[in-house]
């Protein structure tokens, strides 16, 4: 089959869209994460407690698909980076799935039996599964910031060399915090859209409290990555049109190095920009009782923080610390040239259509979360 | 156990739970649609009730499904990274269709089915639950793509630079002919389950005299839709056994439990006693010609027993090594043309020299001892399969006899003069879901020991990880799985006998708009 794009054209599309595709993860079930880690704090009644989880209830389940789609797009496209990432970070990543299977029942089961402690659990497991992931995804960008330790042997089968104790370091922890604070600014703006008095105005003083967290934070770790972090850079000569194997050129360590992409590129500092500026701004839209200006400002600043180690990181996806030869770029850690391809075409036929109709479901649902469903034969959870 | 040993359990288990619930959301969502549509076009208010109520059982079964299937897509990337990285490039692709394609469509519109009634027009929130069913039954068929390469890997060549599989022509896997048995027969078997389901609790309401409207027209819907799918059951499931023959001939032998090629037509056989140990099939009860007919849909053709083909095997091993060899060659050193030559005609059957690989580090010095051992192992553990095999197929047959006779009586709605056939009806509830178990072992545990038929052996597979790590994970997901699916019965259970109230409170959307201000907490306190 003739593929009419090159194969290195192909690759940078693909390296954006996985991007696009975390960054669609954190915008959208972003808010549902960040709901549910607001929702002890939030909720004080039974009540109140139902009308933030029905203020997320009709959606979080299409907004969940961007995730498990961020790993069927890592697998297609980039599957060296789907194998080392998912078996290096093993423990991580069960902890990260139990989270994520007690939210669906959590949900479900919830308003299913009228008693305070059954209610209570379910409330705890959707705390837990909002804190866990949200937590764990950013100690994860924190330590692909600092390289993965893994190698390969001559068949590539990708061996992790570390321990998980290993990946919670001071700089992996604060990209985790940074990470729970985004989402819960973001959740907060969406709880007070969604929701009235009282409930809207502790989600305003909960967001205003959390977008000057996640500034000061993000701030605080680019500080430390410009002054103090490792990065790697590509010293051998790139064969973008090369097949995919990682173990063909040479890489070195560098403090520093994650900065280069910003001097390169003038228009890159923008994502960094933007997540700084977005999450002022959400502050102050906060202050101004500006419900819908509030949470496009929260998600501007989602936007910037989530592109901000990718563009720092561009080729490299995932850095092998043990081994930075075998670090995983986007130059060879891709799927075939056809693959590429053909998953482009899937993608352009069909994610403008999943974008249409959940515009369209969004409109239905749009407004407050309305009082008659939590009437008897009326549908909430 | 090692590590490949503990993830397969694992896998195992994660799929098995998943299969509890997969037949089911196929089945009631189509059923929800059926039902709905219905409603449409009658305006006959049982038939929004009855939407509703199947729609809260669907509802609890779904969130397990969800759940559990978070599970399935990740464990590819943590316990079998090498499997990622040598087919990734192959297998991925459908995965990832499915999540773009029909789990972004099943799963935006479920919480519309739920919370849309108010907001919708009648047509409107009928197109939102065709979606859902549409997109549960597109899961499927990506899922069964994915799968049946896996079956039989059709599109794809070993590339000797990136060390892996890779697609050659995307068309030849996604119209791969195992795909498209495997997807009917799937989808059909989620039909009976449905359908079964709705029947069961029909009859068991019609059994305590409750709810009889409303039981009789579910039992109704449920008695025809379920004859159908049954019959095609049965008759697709012939067409994947026909195709089974073409690419799996070990799994047939297996199924047959059928040890050395019998002169043509071949014996199907009812009754038997596979014996791993001595390697025959004692106390054999046959019948003549059936086998050849439903096998090779020829009275002429050959099928090969287990002997031929463990024989065959080790051919294809020996040619194999030297596809090894040249492959080994390539990644230490220079690269030759004639190795290069060598992988290109002889690729076909690396994943066989792979098969060494339990026994010796190079495939190239293996004893004739252990190319023997390598060949046995192709052949799956066939008293398993032999009766998964002959249950299922028994329990295909019984549920077209059931799904029959219940529609014969609810053509003549005599359903409640013959308490005998309710009961029936109600204990048959756990069948389906034992049939959809022993197809999948049959058709996943009986591709063994190959996680891609020919190509990579399961073995290897595996991720390079501390055992002590998935003994985490396969006790926690055991221990986390059981505890939700005993609230899940629970629930399931709880709703059941609550039943559906009679009158469902459905705002209005033209009288019962929202307050601008959303809920007034005073009015919902008490509520």
């Amino acid at each position: 089959m003739h593929v009419p794009i090159d194969y290195d054209t192909l690759r940078v599309i693909w390296w954006a869209l996985l991007g696009i595709l975390l960054i669609g993860f954190a915008v959208f079930d972003g808010f549902d994460l960040g709901t549910a880690i607001l929702l002890p704090f939030l909720g004080r009644s039974d009540m109140e407690r139902r009308i933030l989880i029905n203020s997320i209830g009709p959606v979080w389940e299409g907004n969940q698909v961007w995730f498990i789609l961020g790993g069927g797009a890592s697998f297609a496209a980039w599957p060296p980076v789907y194998a080392a990432s998912f078996s290096g970070f093993y423990v991580a990543m069960f902890v990260t799935l139990l989270a994520l299977i007690l939210r669906p029942v959590a949900f479900k089961f919830r308003g299913k039996v009228d008693n305070a402690l059954w209610r209570s659990v379910w409330d705890w497991a959707l705390f837990i599964g909002g804190l866990a992931p949200a937590l764990i995804f950013g100690v994860a960008f924190g330590n692909l910031l600092q390289g993965v330790p893994f190698r390969f042997d001559a068949e590539l089968r990708a061996v992790y060399t570390g321990g998980f104790f290993q990946l919670l370091n001071p700089f992996a922890l604060l990209c985790g915090l940074v990470s729970v604070a985004m989402l819960v600014m973001h959740g907060a703006a969406y709880v007070q859209a969604k929701t009235i008095e009282p409930i809207a105005g502790r989600a305003r003083r909960a967001g205003m409290i959390a977008s000057i967290v996640t500034l000061v934070l993000f701030a605080l770790g680019g500080v430390y990555a410009y002054s103090m972090l490792d990065g790697y850079a590509i010293t051998s000569q790139i064969a973008a049109n090369a097949p995919s194997n990682p173990l063909r050129k040479t890489v070195e360590v560098a403090t520093g190095a994650w900065m280069r992409n910003y001097e390169r590129f003038p228009w890159s500092p923008a994502a960094p920009l933007l997540g700084l500026v977005g999450a002022l701004l959400a502050a102050v839209m906060f202050a101004l009782r500006r419900e819908v200006a509030a949470f496009v400002m929260s998600a501007a600043s989602v936007v910037g923080i989530v592109a901000t180690p990718g563009l720092a990181m561009f080729p490299f996806i995932m850095p092998s610390s043990s081994e930075p030869n075998a670090s995983l770029t986007a130059w060879d850690a891709s799927s075939s040239h056809l693959t590429l391809y053909v998953m482009l075409i899937a993608v352009v036929i069909f994610l403008p259509i999943v974008l249409a109709y959940t515009a369209w479901v969004y409109r239905v649902l749009r407004g407050k979360v309305p009082s008659h469903i939590f009437e008897p034969g009326g549908h909430a959870y | 156990m090692d590590v490949a040993e503990l993830s397969r359990l694992q896998f195992a288990l994660t799929a098995l739970y998943h299969f509890l619930f997969v037949p089911l959301t196929l089945g009631l969502s189509v059923l929800l649609a059926i039902m709905e549509s219905v409603y449409v076009m009658t305006g006959l208010r049982v038939w929004r009730d009855m939407t509703i109520f199947w729609g809260i059982l669907f509802g609890i079964n779904f969130a397990m499904g969800v759940a559990t299937g978070i599970t399935m897509e990740f464990q590819f990337g943590t316990n079998w990274s090498y499997y990622s990285q040598y087919v990734g490039d192959v297998f991925g692709a459908p995965l990832a269709i499915e999540g773009l394609m029909a789990f972004f469509l099943e799963a935006t519109f479920i919480g519309l089915f739920f919370f849309g009634w108010d907001r919708l027009s009648k047509p409107g929130h009928l197109a939102v639950t065709w979606c859902v069913a549409l997109g549960s039954n597109f899961s499927a068929l990506w899922i069964l793509v994915a799968n049946a390469w896996m079956q039989n890997p059709v599109g794809s060549r070993f590339n000797p630079d990136t060390i892996r599989m890779e697609v050659t022509d995307f068309l030849a896997v996604l119209f791969n002919p195992v795909a498209q048995s495997k997807f009917v027969h799937t989808v059909a078997a989620g039909y009976v389950t449905g359908a079964i389901f709705v029947l069961a609790i029909g009859a068991w309401y019609l059994l305590h005299g409750r709810h009889r409207a409303f039981a009789r027209r579910s039992m109704t819907v449920a008695a025809s839709f379920g004859l159908a799918s049954a019959l095609s059951v049965v008759v697709l499931g012939d067409e994947s056994g026909y195709v089974t023959t073409e690419n799996q001939k070990v799994k047939l032998a297996a199924m047959e439990g059928l040890w050395r090629a019998e002169p043509p037509p071949a014996a199907f056989t009812i009754f038997g006693i596979p014996d791993p140990e001595r390697r025959e099939t004692r106390y054999a009860i046959q019948a003549p010609w059936m086998l050849g007919l439903i096998a090779t849909r020829s009275l002429t053709t050959v099928i090969p027993g287990i002997y031929e083909l463990v024989d065959a095997a080790k051919t294809r091993i020996g040619r194999g090594v030297e596809a090894y060899g040249a492959m080994r060659s390539l990644t230490s050193a220079e690269p030759s043309a004639d190795m290069r030559k060598t992988i290109e005609e002889r690729q076909g059957d690396l994943g066989y020299a792979l098969l060494l690989r339990r026994y010796t580090d190079d495939p190239a010095k293996a004893t004739p001892e252990q190319i023997e051992r390598a060949a046995w192992d192709t052949i799956p553990n066939v008293p398993v399969i032999f009766w998964s095999f002959r249950v299922m197929v028994a329990l295909g047959f019984y549920f077209i006899a059931l799904f029959a006779v219940m529609f014969y009586v609810s053509s003549r709605r005599a359903f409640e003069r013959r308490r005998w056939l309710l009961r029936l009806a109600f204990w048959s509830l756990p069948l389906p879901w034992i049939a959809a178990e022993l197809g999948w072992i049959v058709a996943e545990y009986g591709r063994q020991p190959w996680i891609i038929e020919g190509v990579l052996p399961t073995f290897l597979a595996a991720s390079p990880i501390p055992a002590a790590n998935v003994w985490l994970s396969l006790v926690g997901f055991f221990i986390f799985y059981s505890a939700l699916l005993v609230v899940d019965l629970f629930l399931m259970a709880k709703y059941v006998r609550l039943g559906p109230a009679e009158t469902w409170e459905i705002p209005d959307l033209a009288t019962r708009q929202a307050p601008p201000g959303g809920v007034a907490l005073d009015d919902v306190a008490h509520g």
